[in-house]
């Protein structure tokens, strides 16, 4: 009999689900579902926009409505969202700003439009109610620990505000009782995409203190770039405080200096928020080939996914900063360094992401 | 003439290589959004009919709505396996970045494992087309398609075969991968295929449960009716993919290669082989569709990667650029070319079989451009 039902665990293969993949095969249900309502899915996760507001002049407020499989998020992680435009599917990550515990149990975000970006130029244009986008689960290690701390600092600058607003949020709702300081950096107050609502926060919880810091504005809490005089002045204590950080990577540089120097580097939490520059290996050697299309070159040094584009390839990736797994490929032979972790890998046909790693020596792709 | 003669110099096939390299760039930049809304049109239309064509099968005792749940059922897998399957797993559709549209991840509705033919499909027939002894394409391993193939008794069930083929053409799709003239001649071992064969079981097994088990068992008592139908749906899209397919490379006229002619090959020759040795058929915009739009085979061998909707988009432009280098342009009515495909399989069953003038394939003669073209 060559009927063979496929493989799957026992317990599945009775389920009314399993009868309709069964039917569906090879395509699955959620591409059949998807033709008649794309909220209404098995296994894919969506999200439609439900609420859009641009609250500065170059940021959108969106409030997601997720499908049924979304798990919920702990305050400061990040989500992914999928945008196609002109027909070619965007990935992005952004960070959720509303409280973990939003009744409505919907999502907001808030992005930037920066000036080459296509993914954020698009949803600030275009974003509407209605939109459906594509929703992962909530990911990362940027979070409040569960035991909270009895003073916290969050230090934020520009779109970096949404993951510290999120936790700022959470702890409010859950009538957290220390200390909380919460410092801003932006160019002026036009530019704080939640100044209505941190204003209010502080003005309803005597334990949280707002500090807004412009750098490109003489009125203000602050004023200036970061500095120890900032939080000298805002927060004396931060040493024996949990300090979260998230903003532009001039932002992040100096604070982290900063904490370094005063020996609290423990005591820093922070989300990497902008892609951070690789830098070019000095000594890079060898030659990398890419196997599929038979194209090779010389090792510059960048990343295998800049590398790969140099060469005139176009591999998938998403984040572009280690955390998405969208350009995960297969390495077929030659050692990587992961530019992350330090982490040599030199196992013949693993896969590797892309962004995040270069060769040492010489290296092949099965790209 | 015997044997018409195209004579190019290698600086004319470098020109034309880089007239068909801008065209291809032309249509790479142009991609977007009405690419992604064609695809989705096709796949709205072959879910519907799909649907559609499973739910007659509800009212099967009545042969009005038996016959419709055939025609629906068949255009189904007609597009799936054709403009979708055929297409998205040559990758055309991977800039939308969509897993559900990507050439690695997509598998169609028909025996053969998507990855396998990946393989024996994208990369062996479109890389070596037409090039005998490295193209299994050419008679697919069981039939004698080319005179250049050594004669014996057992071609003389030639159109036997061929016609089993069109009948059980999805298990044929299937079994090409094992290569069972390699495995016969001893070449391959047995053992070695396990793993294609697991994968083979594993495809067939799913798509044998759902048109054969549970689609009829869901009708009740309309079971055997119900699984005739999907008999009847499997059939039609065998004999309509067979035909179509074979009209790309066998029509009369249609070149072959040796592999000494194509070792070295610049990538403008490589252009100029996938011209020769396919063949386009010409009808109304349902019909391409209905194809795949490999009925743009000459097209579809140039840019394999490119959105089959354009082929028709260029197809003036590309058979402009054949009159220029004096190169043909295999075209004709779907009649003609599976007639003169038919003829060929039958003449090639027996030793003697002569291949009328039209039949004769042009010839590439590659000259310095020094030399005086040859008349």
């Amino acid at each position: 009999m060559t009927a063979v039902a496929p493989a799957r665990a026992g317990r599945r293969k009775l389920s009314p689900l399993a009868l309709f993949e069964a039917l569906a095969t090879p395509h699955g249900v959620d591409r059949y579902l998807e033709l008649v309502n794309p909220m209404l899915t098995v296994r894919d996760m969506r999200a439609e926009v439900t609420g859009v507001n641009r609250s500065t002049a170059d940021t959108v407020t969106l409030t997601l409505r997720p499908t049924r499989q979304w798990r919920g998020f702990q305050a400061g992680q990040f989500v992914q969202v999928t945008v196609e435009i002109d027909g070619v599917r965007r990935v992005r990550c952004y960070s959720p700003a509303c409280s973990q515990y939003r009744d409505d149990g919907r999502v907001e975000i808030t992005v930037k439009a920066h000036p080459e970006g296509v993914v954020s130029q698009y949803l600030h244009a275009n974003a509407a109610p209605g939109l459906i986008v594509g929703l992962t689960q909530a990911d990362g290690t940027f979070r409040l620990p569960p035991q909270r701390p009895g003073k916290l600092v969050f230090i934020s600058g520009g779109s970096g505000v949404t993951p510290v607003l999120s936790m700022l949020r959470t702890l409010c709702d859950e009538g957290y009782a220390g200390d909380v300081v919460f410092l801003h950096y932006a160019d002026s107050e036009h530019d704080v995409a939640y100044r209505d609502e941190l204003c209010e926060l502080a003005a309803q919880h005597d334990n949280v203190r707002l500090a807004l810091a412009y750098t490109a504005q003489e009125t203000g809490d602050l004023h200036g770039h970061f500095g120890q005089e900032h939080l000298d002045a805002v927060a004396p204590w931060h040493a024996e405080a949990e300090t979260f950080l998230c903003g532009p990577p001039g932002l992040m540089k100096s604070v982290r200096a900063l904490y370094d120097a005063g020996g609290l580097t423990d005591r820093l939490h922070v989300e990497d928020f902008a892609p951070a520059a690789v830098p070019v290996d000095d000594d890079a050697t060898g030659a990398l080939s890419f196997g599929r299309s038979g194209l090779s070159a010389d090792n510059s040094g960048a990343t295998l996914l800049e590398q790969a584009e140099a060469a005139g390839l176009t591999p998938e990736y998403g984040c572009r900063m280690g955390i998405c797994f969208s350009c995960t490929k297969i390495k077929t032979s030659g050692c990587t360094r992961n530019v992350r972790t330090g982490d040599i890998d030199a196992d013949p046909d693993t896969e590797i992401q892309l962004c995040i790693s270069v060769p040492v020596g010489d290296v092949t792709l099965d790209l | 003439m015997a044997h018409p003669t195209v004579t190019l110099t290698p600086e004319q096939i470098d020109e034309l290589g880089r007239e068909l390299d801008a065209i291809k760039l032309r249509l790479v930049n142009d991609l977007g959004q009405a690419d992604r809304d064609y695809i989705y049109r096709v796949i709205k239309a072959q879910r519907a009919l799909e649907v559609a064509g499973r739910a007659a099968f509800y009212l099967g005792f009545l042969p009005p709505f038996w016959l419709a749940g055939v025609a629906a059922l068949s255009l189904s897998k007609i597009l799936d396996n054709m403009e979708i399957g055929h297409n998205v797993m040559h990758g055309q559709y991977d800039w939308m970045r969509n897993p559900a549209l990507n050439s690695k991840k997509f598998e169609w509705d028909t025996a053969c494992p998507g990855d396998q033919w990946r393989h024996s499909h994208n990369y062996m027939h479109h890389t070596f087309t037409n090039i005998l002894g490295k193209d299994r394409d050419i008679g697919y391993g069981v039939l004698r398609m080319d005179e250049s193939q050594k004669w014996n008794a057992y071609y003389l069930g030639n159109p036997l075969y061929a016609f089993a083929l069109m009948v059980f053409f999805q298990y044929g799709v299937m079994l090409h991968d094992l290569e069972a003239e390699n495995l016969i001649a001893g070449t391959t071992k047995w053992s070695d295929t396990e793993e294609l064969r697991r994968g083979m079981l594993q495809k067939a097994g799913r798509q044998t449960l759902k048109d054969y088990v549970l689609f009829p068992a869901l009708t009740g008592p309309l079971f055997l009716s119900t699984l005739a139908g999907n008999a009847a749906a499997n059939l039609i899209r065998n004999v309509w993919a067979y035909s179509i397919i074979f009209c790309g490379h066998f029509p009369s006229g249609v070149a072959t290669f040796t592999q000494e002619e194509t070792e070295n090959e610049s990538r403008g020759a490589w252009y100029v082989r996938q011209m020769m040795g396919s063949a386009n058929i010409t009808g109304s915009r349902l019909f391409h569709i209905l194809s795949g739009n490999l009925s743009h085979q000459i097209e579809h061998h140039l840019f394999p990667d490119i959105p089959a909707r354009r082929y028709p988009q260029i197809a003036a432009e590309v058979q402009a650029l054949c009159e220029k280098y004096g190169l043909p342009y295999n075209t004709g009515r779907f009649t003609k070319q599976i007639g003169s495909t038919w003829a060929k399989i039958f003449r090639l069953a027996v030793p003697f079989g002569r291949r009328g003038q039209q039949d004769t394939p042009p010839a590439v003669t590659v000259v310095p451009e020094n030399l005086p073209a040859a008349a």
